[in-house]
């Protein structure tokens, strides 16, 4: 169970729907994402923040895992064997890894066209253009975009491997937290998860809250889950051992 | 869904086989078909691909999962690229069922799926970085680390259940089978003949595979 003393709050920072952000994420320090009016999405990339070649790995965290999502207890391996962060708690249940992120072409076919020109800050983008915006701060780039979370989707798949967006997946209030067991360079994107089947284009605001947490106790939910886990949190105390 | 090809190994115009653990790079044209072939049965093929032309743009396992509503592979299926363009699509498929979500091994994963001893096996990650480093067509195109993304596992079944659950089952695939798929862009092909020797869905036994190409 996550909970944090508000003493512990070191800031917090609102991403409008439809916008994009990123940040610095130290080592033992946490993020609480706030869905503010439900049905929220954040596309997110996660990037060691000093060799930024190490990033997430969406094959290695659901295989090591053995599960198709993410949610309390798993956590997100880079392609160095490392975790980089942990889902500490969870009010959601399922968040989406399979799906990838909206592009400018697909948010025109499902939404039309609204740009800064006549919508001023309203403008409909993607989750693409905003994670190469940010990206391009950092020097990264278009080689740089690989498989991403998308917190707060939950996408399943049928007996045949079908895709099923399950709409209402996250409601007003719903909360996961996120430690980061790394320095991570977090980028992100509130766009709208590409198979969101809303009509409109309104994607939900989303409250990032910072606390310090600390690292990862010999107890903790995530490092136990499982062996793999627990091999993953050496492998990463090893990392920062000094 | 299973589906023969019309051609006959003997007008191929490139056939060469991979040893296992061995990569494997070569370029297939805009309308030639690719086919590979697991030979003895059980086989797993980590393979990436790149556009020919420009590198930079290479296939997404989550475009391509998006795209099609659909996580397995088979007849039918079109593989994307990280702009949204169809890269190739299978048009033939003995085997039935392929995977693009549980991704190559490496020396690293494995620390961590199997025991911290495991480090010095070989991995695919590892052919990947041999290959990256080695080969003239991969080495001319400025393919680096930050290239290798989430592949495809040719003749690998990894089933998802409705509730998520993910597991790494017995191979479907037998000796003989193949796949087959037309190239609609020209794209550089990337492979890593799995040599895992961790998991058991191949009895523990690489084993080689052959790569034809058709006009």
């Amino acid at each position: 169970m996550s909970t944090f003393n508000p003493k512990d709050i070191l800031w917090e920072e609102t991403v409008p729907g439809g916008n994009h952000w990123s940040g610095l994420m130290r080592r033992g320090s946490a993020l609480r994402f706030t869905d503010l009016q439900g049905g929220a999405n954040v596309s997110l990339l996660l990037y060691n923040f000093e060799e930024k070649l190490e990033r997430y790995n969406m094959p290695d965290s659901l295989k090591a895992q053995h599960t198709a999502f993410l949610t309390t207890g798993n956590v997100c391996y880079s392609d160095m064997g490392r975790v980089m962060c942990s889902f500490i708690h969870d009010t959601v249940g399922w968040h989406d890894t399979m799906c990838g992120i909206s592009d400018a072409k697909l948010i025109e076919q499902k939404y039309g066209v609204a740009n800064y020109q006549t919508h001023r800050n309203d403008m409909y983008r993607s989750a693409k253009d905003g994670l190469l915006i940010e990206l391009a701060k950092h020097g990264l780039g278009q080689r740089d975009l690989v498989a991403n979370v998308n917190l707060f989707s939950k996408v399943s798949a049928n007996n045949t491997g079908g895709l099923v967006f399950n709409a209402g997946n996250s409601k007003a209030g719903d909360v996961v937290d996120l430690r980061f067991d790394m320095n991570v360079l977090v980028v992100l994107s509130t766009s709208p998860h590409p198979l969101d089947t809303a009509a409109t284009y309104k994607p939900s605001d989303v409250l990032l809250t910072a606390w310090h947490a600390g690292n990862a106790k010999e107890d903790d939910v995530c490092r136990n889950k499982c062996e793999q886990n627990q091999r993953g949190f050496i492998n990463t105390e090893r990392f920062y051992a000094h | 869904m299973l589906t023969e090809s019309k051609f006959l190994p003997q007008d191929a115009v490139l056939s060469e086989t991979c040893n296992a653990g061995d990569p494997w790079t070569g370029i297939v044209k805009k309308g030639q078909t690719f086919r590979i072939l697991d030979l003895e049965g059980n086989q797993a093929v980590d393979t990436l691909f790149y556009n020919a032309d420009d590198a930079t743009e290479r296939y997404s396992a989550v475009d391509t999962i998006q795209r099609q509503g659909q996580i397995y592979l088979t007849t039918g299926s079109v593989l994307y690229s990280t702009e949204g363009n169809p890269m190739l699509t299978i048009t033939a498929d003995t085997c039935g069922r392929h995977d693009t979500i549980g991704g190559a091994c490496s020396a690293e994963s494995n620390t961590t799926r199997y025991a911290l001893s495991k480090r010095p096996m070989h991995s695919c990650r590892d052919s990947f970085m041999h290959a990256i480093t080695h080969s003239a067509c991969v080495i001319e195109r400025n393919i680096t680390k930050r290239d290798i993304t989430a592949n495809i596992n040719f003749f690998m079944n990894v089933p998802v259940t409705s509730d998520g659950g993910l597991s790494f089952a017995d191979g479907i695939s037998a000796p003989g089978k193949y796949v087959e798929m037309r190239a609609e862009m020209d794209v550089l092909v990337l492979i890593s003949n799995c040599p895992q020797l961790n998991n058991p869905c191949n009895a523990y036994n690489p084993t080689p595979i052959q790569l034809l190409v058709w006009n």
